[in-house]
């Protein structure tokens, strides 16, 4: 039961690159849209906002569409990556990491928000007194005060990464070792006759990512929490 | 010499000061509620005046009708607020140092030894804000905005919230801060006593209006035999 076939080896390590991708470049970004709608008022925010939360409420099939529609090769974007850069995302793997990075977004992003508009303004003024730019208030106050919530959006947006389906396969196919995978295996194991047992094998794996992501975020969430206010 | 003169609409409430002080304490002194606060945030640059002109030894901090507004930050102005808001992931001897790291001052031991001496604060360097006493930290926070090296130190009720023996513990830091540290300072409080032993001029602040504008017998009630 447990041997693991290359296949799906290829395919477990590419949910896992995929995932790690994403969430890298998402948190970034992520963080500074949490700024953003924490602390700021400007004008189009409600609109941002929405669009932040559409993957979340849409059927991933169109967010996979949409997507395909922009960056595919002749999307409008995908068309100019493609010809300037020279960087391709329909149907490869960072198309994949693009999927997951977009539809993971929303859950990156929301708990990032909330602790950031938990910390306390009386401190970054207290920051700014002491002669702290608005770059640096943020860098040494506000981000260290609100870590906790960067690495608990960041593990939820990884599991999201790694569980996405709908959005990928319409974006990126499934393609065995460039855009197959985990969810897709499975979902190509199970119609395929004696693929069940490979299936399971697989359905393990993921449910022992998920666990395992989970109680790292728990570590590392207490450890956080630790560094901030106990000693 | 500290010179103030602002219009401030604050929902119903609006505050109207005018007063030029050269003491080397400026008590504000006023009930909850005058706009005691809300002036010296705009002295401190974290409020904008709507009208008006702030300026310090000459420089021009905020002047609207220019539209000058020198953000907080470039102020070199230090605030010590009446909830000391010392940095709760940082420990005592990183909020001190956070002001000198900020401006990019060289490190100067021996202006930290004095400082943390004259509060007596060495025994707490290793400690985080949540391990101190209300009066610790608030003279943490004392140190703090002076390793800033500021050029006019606010200080917003920095007694308010510690009960009576707390007061008498720190009282004598703030004479001592006073007479040894060299720094201007602008005094906030409804204390007639506290402003009595501590300020060299008087601003009472009625109504986010000035009431009256002088020495220490200005303060109502009995000037102490």
């Amino acid at each position: 039961m447990f041997d693991i076939s290359p296949t799906e080896w290829t395919a477990i390590q590419l949910s896992l690159r995929v995932a790690t991708v994403a969430t890298l470049v998402a948190t970034p970004l992520g963080i500074a849209v949490a700024w953003l709608l924490a602390r700021r008022d400007f004008w189009g925010k409600a609109v941002l906002d929405a669009l932040i939360y559409l993957p979340l409420v849409l059927p991933p099939v169109v967010t996979g569409y949409l997507l395909l529609l922009t960056f595919g090769r002749r999307g409008l974007v995908g068309a100019w990556l493609a010809d300037h850069l020279g960087i391709v995302l329909a149907f490869r793997w960072t198309g994949a990491a693009l999927a997951c990075g977009v539809m993971s977004f929303p859950l990156l992003v929301r708990p990032i928000r909330l602790s950031i508009e938990a910390v306390d303004r009386r401190l970054e003024q207290a920051a700014e007194t002491l002669g702290a730019t608005p770059l640096r208030v943020f860098l040494t106050i506000t981000l260290p005060l609100a870590l906790p919530g960067v690495l608990a959006g960041m593990v939820l947006g990884f599991a999201k990464a790694i569980g996405e389906f709908g959005a990928t396969i319409t974006f990126v196919s499934n393609i065995p070792g460039e855009t197959q995978t985990i969810s897709s295996a499975i979902y190509s194991l199970i119609q395929t006759p004696d693929g069940d047992t490979a299936a399971l094998r697989l359905v393990v794996v993921s449910v022992l990512i998920a666990l395992a992501a989970l109680v790292a975020s728990e570590m590392l969430a207490r450890r956080a929490t630790q560094r901030l206010h106990g000693n | 010499m500290l010179r103030v003169d602002v219009v401030k609409q604050l929902g119903e409430f609006s505050i109207e000061a005018s007063f030029t002080s050269e003491g080397r304490v400026t008590g504000l002194f006023g009930a909850s509620g005058a706009g005691k606060t809300s002036l010296i945030n705009m002295i401190a640059g974290l409020l904008r005046p709507d009208r008006g002109i702030i300026a310090l030894d000459g420089e021009t901090l905020d002047d609207t009708a220019a539209h000058i507004h020198v953000p907080a930050h470039r102020r070199r102005i230090g605030y010590v607020f009446q909830d000391a808001r010392l940095f709760p992931h940082l420990d005592v001897r990183q909020n001190l140092d956070y002001g000198r790291r900020m401006n990019r001052l060289a490190d100067d031991p021996a202006q930290h030894k004095r400082v943390v001496d004259l509060l007596d604060i060495g025994s707490l360097l290793e400690r985080r804000p949540g391990r101190l006493s209300g009066g610790e930290r608030q003279r943490v926070a004392f140190g703090r905005a002076l390793l800033s090296k500021p050029r006019l130190l606010l200080l917003d009720e920095p007694l308010g919230s510690l009960d009576e023996g707390r007061k008498v513990e720190i009282l004598p830091y703030l004479i001592r801060l006073r007479d040894e540290a060299r720094i201007p300072m602008v005094y906030v409080s409804h204390d007639v006593a506290e402003l009595r032993q501590l300020a060299t001029q008087i601003v009472m602040l009625r109504g986010g209006r000035i009431a009256a504008f002088g020495g220490v017998k200005v303060l109502p009630g009995a000037a102490p035999a």
